[in-house]
């Protein structure tokens, strides 16, 4: 029962807090500001029609944001999204509503400072918000230091409390009754699956137990951060590259510190090799243990991008098919309904992509950490192979 | 322009790569059937080595 | 590239760390520990289940072997003591008959005994009597014709021909 009214008291104040950031839109300077939204330089908000709009909106929604936007119309000045805090380090810390900002549209003045929204990133400037450029048209104003609540950080305390709620019932579950129901018996096959088929064999048997509370946070994270990126709301957190840096730089630190003696052995001094080839390995080794954490923030960051580009994209054309090109109603409606279809495709293709990157990202981390814990038995390894040669003999004989 | 064609020819890389995988794997498979779950599991880890370089070119190319 | 750093924030960044160590500390004590514990008690439970039923069967098996085994036993006891029976019914027979025999061996030989003892005796009377007799006819004879010598030899003759039994 009560857990009821909480959830009830949640949904209101979220409701609410849409509502006043929408309430308050109109009534500021909708005259006092000559909103110029073109293509090129998209703010906040704008009608999505030509191509140059669809690719600068598919360009904006994979950058962070002050605001937490569910739908806009910028040219009407109608917004439906949360402005979030803004936190700067200018001469000490800033703080100030990112309502301030008007979605880009004016200059936000604190404590004497003036900013200006440009592209998502927060420059310093004087009253009237004059940006100045270098010849690679980018800004040169000075930047403050920004760790603003963005949306991103917004959506990482979101899938932070889905797993907290979720994974917490589950546990509470096991209290009273072996087996879970509802929710609990999707996760538990879950758990179990990141604990036999991706932490046990990768890291071993003996070892595991210690990772597994990283491997399956970070599995569980990716996922349902995934997910949400595919939900209307609208996010992408596992497409920016901050957030992927900052999950593959847990996976190198917890590699690199977990390392045992033969670990960095193998990376120092390489055994069974000429003392020439030993010094030849030692840095193409060291650059091993970077770029494997590099690829695997390049490639959840590169696969999730990628799929929400495509999908804006298809999305996007279907408006540019009514809007842009210069063809018939029913042919335009022809192409909306192909495009549609083709999104739903992608989208289920990114279903399975949200889980995949998840898996491998996961799999990749335990195999790493597996290869910094394992033990080098190498009599153990040519019995192995010794072992592995006689299978290959007795196959080639039976087909023989 | 040139980061097009070298997005081009990245692409026809990583799918000639990803072809040989996928292709050498089903093979494998067909023979041997009961470890189909451990060269799935190989196929993968390579599949996404091999994803991880291509995309770290696109993007050092972007 | 260069939109790639560009796009790097730090802020995030440095956000993204601190909710995600955080919340690797929160979920391994609040989810993942219990989780995980739950599911190796659960496991070892059906471990230690099969191991117990295995143990069952096998005890089963065992008591089924050792029913049997007794059973055979009991039936084998039964013939044995079937055979008992028979031989001490066989050996009572045999003893009865023997010892009837005996008995009347004995009571034969006690016959016989008997018979000949009566007819020693019989025969002793008749030789007493017969002595007598002859004692008697001796005397009549001596008496009567002591004087023809050849007449008595005659009569002796006679006399002991007759008294030859």
């Amino acid at each position: 029962m009560f857990r009821a009214y909480l959830k009830t008291v949640f949904v209101a104040l979220i409701f609410i807090a849409f509502s006043q950031a929408n309430a308050e839109e109109p009534t500021q300077d909708h005259d006092a500001h000559d909103t110029t939204v073109d293509g090129a330089d998209y703010g906040e908000g704008d009608a999505v029609n030509t191509k140059d709009e669809v690719s600068a909106f598919i360009q904006h929604h994979l950058q962070d944001s002050h605001y937490f936007t569910l739908f806009e119309k910028a040219e009407d000045h109608f917004f439906v999204s949360l402005p979030l805090p803004v936190l700067l380090w200018d001469d000490g810390l800033q703080a100030f509503s990112a309502s301030k900002f008007h979605h880009g549209e004016t200059v936000a003045e604190h404590n004497g400072n003036y900013y200006k929204l440009y592209h998502g990133k927060i420059y310093k400037t004087d009253a009237a918000g004059t940006i100045t450029y270098d010849e690679d048209h980018h800004p040169t104003q000075a930047k403050p230091f920004d760790f603003s609540i963005t949306k991103n950080v917004v959506v990482a305390l979101l899938v932070s409390l889905i797993m907290f709620f979720l994974f917490k019932g589950l546990a509470k579950q096991y209290k009273t009754r072996s087996i879970p129901k509802g929710i609990g018996r999707v996760l538990e096959p879950l758990v179990i699956y990141v604990r036999d088929e991706i932490a046990k064999p990768n890291v071993g048997e003996k070892k595991y137990r210690k990772f597994m509370g990283f491997l399956l946070t970070v599995f569980f994270f990716i996922w349902i951060a995934n997910l949400l990126g595919l939900t209307p709301l609208g996010t992408n957190l596992t497409g920016n590259i901050a957030v992927t840096v900052g999950l593959a730089l847990l996976t190198y630190l917890i590699t690199t510190f977990s390392a045992n003696k033969d670990y960095w052995k193998h990376i120092f001094w390489m055994p069974g090799v000429h003392w020439i080839m030993k010094i030849f390995f030692i840095p193409i080794e060291l650059v091993g243990t970077l770029t494997k954490p590099f690829a695997l923030l390049v490639r959840l960051y590169a696969n999730i991008t990628a799929g929400h580009v495509v999908l804006f994209t298809l999305l996007g054309a279907i408006t540019v098919a009514k809007t842009d090109l210069s063809i018939g109603t029913g042919a335009s409606i022809g192409y909306g309904v192909f495009y549609f279809v083709l999104a739903v495709f992608i989208t289920l293709i990114e279903l399975l992509v949200a889980f995949l990157q998840a898996y491998i990202f996961t799999l990749l981390s335990a195999l790493f950490i597996g290869m910094a814990v394992a033990d080098h038995d190498h009599e153990h390894e040519h019995d192995e192979e010794g072992h592995e040669i006689a299978d290959v003999e007795d196959v080639r004989e039976r087909f023989v | 322009m040139y980061n097009l064609i070298g997005a081009g020819l990245i692409a026809i890389g990583a799918g000639i790569g990803l072809g040989q995988i996928g292709g050498k794997a089903m093979e494998a498979i067909a023979r041997q059937p009961e470890a189909a779950g451990k060269i799935q599991t190989a196929m993968i880890i390579i599949a996404a080595l091999l994803e991880g370089f291509a995309f770290a070119a696109l993007l050092l190319g972007k | 590239m260069d939109q790639l750093i560009n796009d790097f924030s730090l802020g995030l960044f440095i956000w993204q760390l601190v909710i995600f160590i955080g919340l690797i500390f929160l979920m391994a004590k609040y989810a993942w520990k219990p989780i995980l514990n739950s599911l190796d008690s659960r496991e070892q439970g059906i471990a230690d289940a099969l191991a117990a039923a295995e143990n069952a069967k096998q005890e089963m098996a065992n008591l089924e072997a050792s029913n049997a085994a007794a059973a055979q036993e009991a039936r084998a006891q039964r013939d044995e003591m079937l055979k008992e029976a028979r031989q001490i019914k066989e050996k009572m027979i045999a003893d009865a008959a023997g010892e009837a025999q005996a008995q009347a061996d004995k009571i034969i030989s006690q016959a016989q005994e008997s018979i000949e003892s009566e007819k020693k005796a019989a025969l002793a009377d008749i030789k007493s009597q017969v002595a007598n007799l002859s004692v008697d006819i001796a005397e009549k004879v001596t008496r009567k014709e002591l004087s023809e010598k050849v007449k008595q030899h005659a009569l002796i003759e006679q006399l002991l021909a007759e008294a030859n039994i």
